[in-house]
């Protein structure tokens, strides 16, 4: 009845297991009790859970992608700590199958649900308001999308507390993932968490690529879209292509689980290196799926900031879609050791050489913009140009990876940890973070604190140095990733190093959200309240209408002349809002529970098929069939905003800026 | 009815952009497209890897493959009837060629998963070797791909039950169908060329 489910897949005897539970438990009621004493679940419900515009569904993600970080960083901290105890004789506090559990959520939860839904939330705030458009090409889609990423997060720490997680490492290689060495459910919940949110990235992908081809103001040709626009438009088309490769990659293993196949096994004829060829045709796209809208999001915030257009816009555009092409053929770097030959080898290692071509264009072409430019050290600057310090050394230690004969000597080492860290937290994360102060009061209606924001940079950046350089060392002196204890006093004393930086980003993490809090606290401060919608004098669309913007983004539809309309409309004396002029009635969706519903059943569908529960299982996926179903029949999607309605609304906003101006 | 009509009446002059659905179901399919390049892929992998069971040549019949063809190709003649009777508005015509296809691809279905049993039941089933894994895999994809074309029909069939006229999200979804539909045809030549001839010469 409930398959391999019984009392004893309930880890009571771990008391870190415990503690966390308890924690879990108490901050998830004091959510639920504040909700219910404020009566808001009916506006919850409404206006959030099956809401179909884009803005409220990127919020919704990186709140989701922010819980991850959480999670991610107390995977992160409590490995630390075990290296920085479990050392000549001591076993540390954490036994090795916990202890790979954790490396294994850590790096799952960060690349999956951390970066991947941050990286969604903002592209959904974003991206129709740059270009003009009243929301995404299928807004039902992106409820969908959003809800399937996050029940597979949900899944991910249902782990914790019924059964376990798995212990294969983040990308889950056999023959250790196979039933033969892994016959606990761990590595069931990794493949249907990572098979169900592929799912809701593949849509996202469909949705925005469509959106930017087909929804664009009119006269926004393609070169005069905005660059986090063309750096969005190139992580769509990497969406497209890679994550079928992925779908496929945990499928194959899946059935060597679940029917006994022999893909990878080793014995029947299986072959475990082709699935490091399949997971890593999906895995080198798929970083450069996480950092391109970062380096878009840098270039809106460097020429905002430096009070000049960008320098270069045509080389960025033609650098992304470079890294865009050349991200496809580099896979093989991750495993050099597999032994294809040298020619293969030399041949790979080359192009992923090549690609540091394209990203040192962008690099210079950032440094250009500043070169000269009006610059203003606004927090969000600090992300940026911690970053490209920061992204340079990795993007440097990533060139002596790619050399093949250096991987042989560096792979599986510390230097690998050290390297990626290099390139997602300098250059993914603050990218993610900048963006975030950026765009910050275009969601709300107000700007995050500066002071704190400052100071969380100041902790991250520094922590991440003091963190993450004595693991290039340890590479050097032949430490391999995963370990659990060790006993070479020579190590010794670089993980306590690496251990005191990770209190240090601890701190930045502290000061971020001490920086939410202020801000939320002091938001109506005349000095945070944003009236204009403008509060950079920054150059594109979305800052030409008010923040928040109101729920159909444009009365008028903007007319585009030129690259950065909107600062060619100011110059030029153009109201792109064209305040007051011919509205008409607006069409728009109506919201829908169906994305929350597609989502719930499917997450009882892979619970079902985790734990053998087959009838549950069934329950799941009629459920979604009949969801869909249902969805298709229901011709009952959209409405017309009326103009009475439109004209109220613009009007407050028009006088919202005149009393701006007035205080000027 | 009369509501919808005056609904599509109302996008007509008010919507800047023609509706994105056929061009987003078409890129669905291309990345559809993506993980049977990878499943083809994988079969060229682990085609020799018989790990002491049957070869290809030993368990196809290429006879009873040549029908599945033969079914298949012939029911995307038959959608493509559909789909020129929804253009002339002729409901009942489209709904009788749909019933025609469906009827075809339960066929096709059918006869698959009576291949299919007859392996198993002879132990050549998909844990019996890694060939056998990739050739199960990648042909049962195809069949699951099938089987959710032809709920999709019923489910179209179901939607315009006692309809006089199709407005234009239906004959949308006609259309995605009709890409659905010969695109598992054009996987399936590929099946069938790859697979089936290659393993059997």
């Amino acid at each position: 009845m409930l398959g391999k489910l019984t009392l004893s897949a309930i880890p009571y005897d771990v008391p870190i297991l415990v503690g966390t539970f308890i924690g879990a438990a108490i901050a998830g009621l004091a959510v639920v009790g504040l909700i219910t004493y404020y009566g808001k679940w009916g506006y919850l419900w409404r206006e959030w859970l099956t809401s179909v515009d884009h803005k409220r569904i990127g919020v919704m993600y990186i709140v989701v992608a922010l819980v991850a970080l959480f999670r991610g960083f107390a995977d992160a901290i409590m490995m630390r700590s075990q290296l920085a105890l479990a050392y000549a004789g001591n076993p540390g506090y954490l036994p090795p199958h916990h202890y790979d559990q954790i490396f294994s959520a850590h790096g799952t939860i960060m690349i999956f649900f951390m970066a991947m839904a941050f990286m969604q939330g903002l592209m959904n705030i974003v991206v129709p308001l740059q270009i003009g458009a009243r929301d995404v090409a299928f807004p039902f889609v992106n409820t969908l999308s959003f809800w399937m990423t996050t029940i597979s997060f949900l899944l991910v720490n249902v782990s914790l507390f019924i059964g376990e997680f798995s212990q294969c490492g983040w990308l889950a290689y056999p023959p250790l993932s196979e039933q033969q060495f892994s016959p606990g459910v761990g590595v069931d919940y990794y493949i249907w968490a990572v098979q169900l949110s592929g799912v809701g990235t593949l849509l996202t992908g469909v949705n925005f690529f469509a959106t930017i081809v087909k929804m664009r103001a009119p006269g926004m040709t393609y070169m005069r879209m905005p660059v986090f626009t063309w750096t969005i438009f190139c992580t769509t088309v990497l969406i497209m292509v890679a994550f079928p490769i992925l779908t496929v990659a945990m499928g194959l293993l899946g059935l060597d689980r679940y029917l006994g196949m022999h893909f990878f096994t080793n014995d029947g004829g299986g072959n475990q290196m082709l699935y490091l060829s399949v997971i890593w045709g999906w895995g080198h796209p798929e970083v450069y799926i996480l950092v391109l809208p970062a380096f878009g999001a840098f270039s809106e915030i460097t020429q905002t900031f430096s009070r000049k257009p960008l320098f270069g816009y045509k080389t960025m555009v033609y650098a992304t879609a470079s890294i865009m092409v050349l991200s496809l053929v580099v896979w093989v770097h991750h495993f050099f050791t597999m032994g294809a030959g040298p020619n293969v080898n030399a041949f790979f290692g080359i192009m992923t050489m090549v690609i540091a071509v394209p990203t040192g264009v962008k690099i210079f072409n950032w440094l250009f913009t500043m070169y000269k430019g009006r610059i203003e050290f606004h927090a969000t600057m600090y992300w940026v140009i911690g970053f490209m310090i920061t992204f340079s050394i990795g993007g440097m230690t990533g060139v002596m990876l790619a050399i093949p004969a250096s991987d042989f000597v560096l792979h599986n080492s510390l230097f690998v940890i050290a390297h990626f860290h290099n390139v997602i937290i300098g250059g993914v994360y603050f990218g993610y973070v900048a963006a975030m102060n950026f765009w910050f009061p275009k969601a709300f209606g107000f700007k995050l604190n500066e002071a704190w924001g400052k100071r969380a940079f100041w902790c991250w950046f520094i922590g991440f140095y003091v963190a993450f350089m004595p693991l290039y060392v340890l590479g050097f002196e032949g430490m391999t990733r995963r370990m659990n204890h060790y006993d070479n006093p020579e190590w010794h004393p670089w993980l306590l190093i690496a251990e005191v930086g990770a209190v240090l980003i601890a701190c930045g993490i502290v000061c971020q959200l001490t920086q939410l809090y202020v801000s939320i606290r002091d938001r109506n401060l005349a000095e945070n309240r944003d009236l204009t919608g403008d509060p950079w004098n920054a150059r594109t669309l979305e800052w030409s209408t008010s923040s928040p913007p109101p729920f159909y983004n444009f009365a008028i539809l903007p007319e585009v002349h030129e690259l950065d309309a909107f600062a060619h409309d100011k110059e030029a004396g153009i109201d792109t809002r064209q305040a007051g002029g011919n509205y008409q009635p607006i069409h728009m969706p109506k919201n829908t529970a169906c994305g929350f519903l597609i989502g719930a059943f499917s997450f009882v569908l892979g619970f079902g098929a985790i734990w053998y529960i087959w009838w549950l299982a069934a329950v799941g996926l009629i459920g979604v069939i009949a969801t869909v179903i249902a969805r298709s029949s229901d011709n009952d999607v959209d409405y017309y905003v009326p103009v009475s309605e439109v004209v109220r609304i613009e009007q407050e906003h028009t006088h919202n800026l005149m009393a701006a101006q007035a205080a000027e | 009815m009369a509501q919808n009509m005056t609904a599509d009446a109302a996008h007509a002059h008010d919507e800047h952009h023609e509706s994105p659905v056929v061009f987003g179901f078409w890129l669905y399919l291309m990345t559809d497209c993506i993980i049977f390049g990878t499943l083809f892929a994988v079969f060229a992998v682990l085609r020799d890897q018989f790990a002491g069971g049957p070869t290809g040549h030993e368990v196809f019949e290429l006879s009873g493959v040549g029908i599945e063809t033969a079914i298949l190709l012939f029911s995307s003649i038959t959608y493509g009837f559909g789909m020129i009777a929804a253009h002339e508005n002729k409901v009942s015509t489209m709904r009788t060629w749909l019933g025609v296809t469906f009827l075809l691809g339960l066929g096709f279905l059918f006869m698959e998963i009576r291949e299919f049993s007859h392996m198993i039941a002879e132990g050549n089933g998909p844990d019996r070797s890694a060939f056998l894994s990739a050739f199960f895999t990648l042909v049962g994809t195809h069949g699951l791909h099938v089987t959710c074309g032809l709920l999709w029909m019923a489910v179209l069939l179901f939607q315009t039950a006692g309809k006089t006229e199709l407005n234009e999200r239906m004959i949308g979804k006609l259309t995605c169908l009709s890409l659905f539909w010969h695109f598992l045809d054009i996987v399936w030549i590929c099946v069938f060329t790859f697979v089936y001839l290659m393993s059997v010469i």
